[in-house]
């Protein structure tokens, strides 16, 4: 299979695959299959044929149509999509069977709905790693919007509703008055949005235009969190956990932060934005939006907030490396997506898990729990530790570019900010594990064995436990990926 | 399409396009009234409209191949006879007109036993038809007088169209159309006769050069301001618009969807057609700074209109205050003075009557099954009428201008066009209006898709296919010229540049 030829299966695997699930919907184990069967497919051709590729240097382009002159549907892909396709197409294997668990552990209604529109999420978030510019980047974000809106409001409640109501107002709204602007701006300006190594700027707009600009993109892209947009993100948590996990702490977030990243880099280029010094107002909004999200995660008793204000917190890690712009800290904000991902999945598969086996959402509930899910809470530990930044984890590489970034960029203090929200996700992390392992359990249950009780819920978390671990020893080959980005 | 021209040149019938697209619409009225029967009736008026489509795809085919087309009528020279003149602009808008008029009318079989008796079919065609010839007239002719003359035809068939709808409060939304309507027109008339006063002619082309000579006078000022107020009200551009969401809520379902996306469009380009081609824009922005007023009272209407339509409680009254909106950018379009902002004013006639029709028509299959189109009566909707509101939603986020779709294209030149003029408070007002729009599609996807019906509701089946399948052609069409601009923003832009002519404020 040549390149192109792959990147044209793995655009359109997800979207047979979401047919594939409406057509099956009627046989349940059979339209499970095809969901394994197409995210397995999507997996090997982005792993196997795609990586090896670009690793080599290879750009695979796909030219579609030319919407308006100057603005066409084109794919062309490089390091950084590289690594969010990766990261997107294997995770979706991991959280399908554990979906599958969830979903029927629960005894959810509406699945065919559930999987066909998760499989029409994953469609949009590949889109956006493919993206050849910022128009078709901007089609296939919006396309991440609209499709996974019926999975936030998938239960049909009043709460349902009112958070899809935050959810679309925020995310459409922003990228419609602001990344949309900003589009048509970059558009006017350079006369074309395609990403291209060192930017398409350079010498077409002053700094306080670059400024202006450059906020228009940040806050545009209201996937990527930044304060004041978050507020969507934990209004999201009323979805069933499995979305909470794929997408509201991967593919969904993460297209809003490979969005800031793609266009820092490729955009504005490093360069520029360290020249004219466009982007040292961004270094302040992400530091704050760190912070304080951290500081609101310890104050959080339902264990999928206190989650989801942590991923705000992270998120503003890699917005911060974007901003900071140097090579170290744009290289440490790509592996946080990755290593983020990992870590974070880990987290929301458990609490899934715990909720299926004990029905408990809130954090003081937790107490004991070790003795009844064992796996469960050591693979909590792992995704925490890993989150945290704690060797043999691979968050802590990340986190270690960002913090010699922030030093080569000359802002050390960034490095104080990025030490101090370490020790405030101890904070808020360590607590959960220390109730679980410590502290005797509220009613007795005796011991169990959760992994082999329910094979499909906890088996995927210690997998991506487990996972994280790997990403330490294993982190060259992204690093060496991520190499690419800067040639 | 080469084919179909192929055999109108054999018969020799290509020059004479432009007045069998004006006149065959003219004599099938009677001709209905004659055949009486609903279903022959039905026949005739659709081989009509189905012909004037063709004819009119014809004509743009050779406007785009051959420049502009003129075709005097009885072969009459101007400035004595009668002349036809169709340039890019108004070949475009002879294709919205009757394609929309096709699509729309093929429903009526189904559509229209809602709010129609069937023996008043007959008479309900034959406006029809008559309202088509006037807006068909309306854009093809060349001297002002008949613009004035087939304007009129348009305004009195369509509120013998308005009026038949099912409740008594249509007669008075017709009424006041009517009054409004008349006003618009005479002024209209006014501006037509002081322009013949100062230059003795009554030719488009003529006049625009006449003027030119004379210069700038009163009697030119208050034509200008006399035809200008008077499209206005005819193109419904907020304030002088009042008339348009009773006349569209209170008329049968179809004639509000064929009326949304023909009348307003047709008035607009008489706009366009006055200012551009008569006075010219020397004189209406380089000296009146016209461009002011017009970019004031639509970014008015972009927030006011849609502001109000998120507070109404029935659908179709909502979309029509939508409708108010969507002239609004029309109208910006032009305001903005460049290619790119132009472009998206005429692209925008195109895609609005694409998604605004498909919208109306989503409403005639629920009105049809449910007796209503008021929001709260619409819970569950989604669940019982599955594609009906499927097309909704898309022709929805059409209007939102989700990308993709038509509406992403007509923002995008707009935005384009107030950055190229330095106005980025315009381009952020146009963006934040869209998202108004979002406002008030899902308070209706809301309600359809996640309330359970009342209690005691009676359980309706999905629309026909009569209705269906016209609706999902706008909504694919939506799509499609959403991705494949050339034919439509393609047209536009050349439409544009003509009109403009190098022109810059």
């Amino acid at each position: 299979m040549s390149p192109e030829t792959a990147l044209w299966v793995a655009l359109v695997g997800p979207f047979v695959g979401m047919g594939l699930v409406g057509l099956l919907g009627r046989w349940p184990d059979l339209r499970e299959t095809a969901s394994l069967v197409v995210a397995g497919g999507v997996f090997a051709t982005v792993a196997m044929v795609l990586l090896p590729a670009v690793q080599a240097g290879g750009r695979p382009r796909l030219d579609l149509v030319e919407v308006v002159p100057g603005l066409a549907l084109a794919f062309e892909l490089e390091p950084l999509g590289m690594l969010f396709a990766l990261v997107a197409s294997g995770l979706w294997i991991v959280t399908t069977l554990y979906a599958v668990g969830y979903m029927r552990g629960h005894d959810e209604k509406n699945q065919t709905r559930f999987f066909m529109c998760f499989a029409l999420a994953i469609f949009g978030a590949l889109g956006v790693a493919f993206a050849a510019n910022v128009f078709t980047l901007f089609v296939f974000y919006e396309a991440i919007t609209l499709s996974t809106y019926p999975l936030v409001t998938h239960h049909g409640t009043e709460a349902a509703r009112r958070a899809g109501r935050t959810y679309l107002g925020i995310l459409m709204g922003t990228s419609v008055a602001f990344l949309l602007l900003a589009m048509i701006w970059t558009h006017a300006l350079a006369g074309t949005t395609d990403f291209r190594p060192g930017g398409i700027l350079a010498g077409k707009a002053d700094g306080t235009l670059l400024m202006v600009l450059l906020g228009l993109y940040a806050f545009g892209t209201g996937k990527a969190a930044l304060m004041p947009f978050h507020r969507w993100l934990p209004a999201a948590m009323v979805a069933p956990t499995p979305v909470s996990a794929l997408l509201h702490a991967v593919a969904v977030v993460k297209a809003g932060v490979f969005t800031v990243l793609k266009v820092v880099v490729y955009i504005f280029g490093p360069e520029l934005l360290v020249e004219t010094g466009a982007s040292g107002w961004l270094v302040w909004v992400a530091a704050g939006t760190l912070l304080l999200a951290s500081l609101v995660a310890l104050f959080q008793n339902n264990l999928k907030r206190r989650l989801a204000y942590s991923t705000i917190s992270q998120l503003a890690y890699i917005v911060l490396g974007a901003a900071l712009a140097t090579e170290a800290a744009l290289r440490g904000a790509g592996l946080h997506i990755a290593m983020h991902a990992m870590g974070k999945i880990t987290l929301f598969f458990c609490a899934g898990a715990i909720y299926v086996q004990t029905h408990k959402t809130e954090v003081d509930e937790l107490d004991g729990l070790a003795r009844r899910m064992p796996f469960t809470m050591l693979a909590f530990l792992l995704g925490a530790c890993s989150v945290i930044g704690l060797p043999p984890m691979g968050g802590s590489w990340s986190k270690l570019y960002l913090a010699t970034g922030a030093v080569a960029s000359g802002q050390s203090l960034m490095m104080w900010v990025f030490m101090l929200s370490s020790l405030l996700s101890i904070g808020y992390l360590m607590p959960i594990v220390a109730r679980a392992f410590l502290l005797p359990p509220r009613n007795e249950h005796g011991r169990q064995n959760d992994l082999l009780r329910a094979p499909l819920l906890v088996g995927p978390p210690v997998l991506t436990g487990v996972g994280c671990i790997a990403l330490f020893f294993g982190f060259d080959v992204l690093y060496q990926l991520l190499e690419g980005m800067f040639r | 399409m080469s084919s179909g021209a192929e055999v109108a040149e054999a018969a020799g019938l290509t020059r004479h396009l432009p007045v069998l697209l004006v006149v065959a619409p003219m004599l099938a009225a009677p001709l209905c009234v004659l055949v009486r029967r609903a279903r022959p009736a039905w026949w005739v008026a659709m081989l009509v409209t189905v012909a004037s489509f063709v004819l009119s795809c014809l004509i743009l085919q050779q406007v785009i191949h051959t420049g502009t087309v003129n075709y005097e009528v009885g072969g009459w020279e101007p400035p004595w006879g009668i002349e036809l003149r169709i340039e890019l602009v108004n070949a475009l808008v002879l294709v919205i007109v009757s394609g929309i008029s096709t699509v729309v009318l093929s429903t009526a079989p189904v559509s229209l036993p809602i709010d129609v008796s069937e023996d008043r079919h007959y008479l309900f065609y034959s406006a029809f038809l008559l309202c088509m010839t006037g807006l068909l007239g309306m854009t093809s002719a060349g001297d002002a007088f008949n613009v004035f003359v087939f304007l009129e035809i348009s305004s009195l068939s369509s509120y013998t169209l308005i009026a038949l709808g099912p409740t008594r409060r249509a007669l008075i939304a017709s009424f006041r159309y009517l009054m409004m309507g008349t006003v618009g027109g005479t002024f209209i008339l006014l501006g037509v006769g002081l322009l013949y006063m100062v230059t003795g002619t009554l030719n488009i082309d003529q006049l625009g050069t006449s003027l030119a000579a004379v210069g700038p006078n009163r009697t030119v000022l208050v034509a200008l301001a006399c035809v200008v107020l008077g499209a206005s009200v005819k193109l419904a551009l907020f304030p002088f618009g009042i008339w348009l969401p009773n006349a569209y809520t209170f008329a049968p379902a179809m004639v509000t969807a064929f009326l949304a996306a023909t009348a307003t469009k047709v008035a607009y380009y008489v706009l366009v057609r006055f200012v551009f081609r008569i006075f010219g824009p020397e004189l209406a922005f380089d000296q009146l700074h016209l461009e002011r007023i017009l970019m004031t009272l639509a970014l008015t209407a972009m927030f006011v209109a849609s502001a109000v339509a998120i507070f109404q409680q029935n659908v179709k009254r909502m979309l029509a205050y939508s409708s108010l909106a969507q002239i609004g950018y029309m109208v910006l379009g032009l305001s903005l003075l460049t290619v790119n902002g132009f472009t998206g004013g005429i692209v925008h006639l195109f895609n609005h009557a694409l998604m605004k029709s498909g919208l109306f028509l989503a409403l005639a299959a629920i009105a049809l099954r449910l007796g209503s189109t008021q929001l709260r009566d619409l819970a569950g909707i989604g669940r019982q009428m599955p594609w009906t509101m499927a097309a909704f939603v898309g022709a929805g986020l059409s209007l939102i201008g989700v990308p993709l779709t038509v509406g992403f294209v007509s923002k995008w030149y707009l935005v384009l066009g107030a950055l190229e003029r330095g106005l980025w408070p315009v381009a952020v007002a146009i963006l934040l209006s869209s998202l108004l729009a979002l406002v008030y599609i899902w308070r209706v996807v809301e309600v359809a898709y996640f309330q359970a019906p009342a209690e005691g509701a009676v359980p309706v089946r999905e629309a026909p296919l009569g209705l269906l399948v016209p609706l999902w052609l706008l909504v694919g069409a939506t799509v499609f010229f959403g991705i494949f601009t050339g034919a439509s923003a393609g047209v536009a832009e050349q439409a544009a540049e003509q009109l403009l002519g190098g022109w810059t404020p």
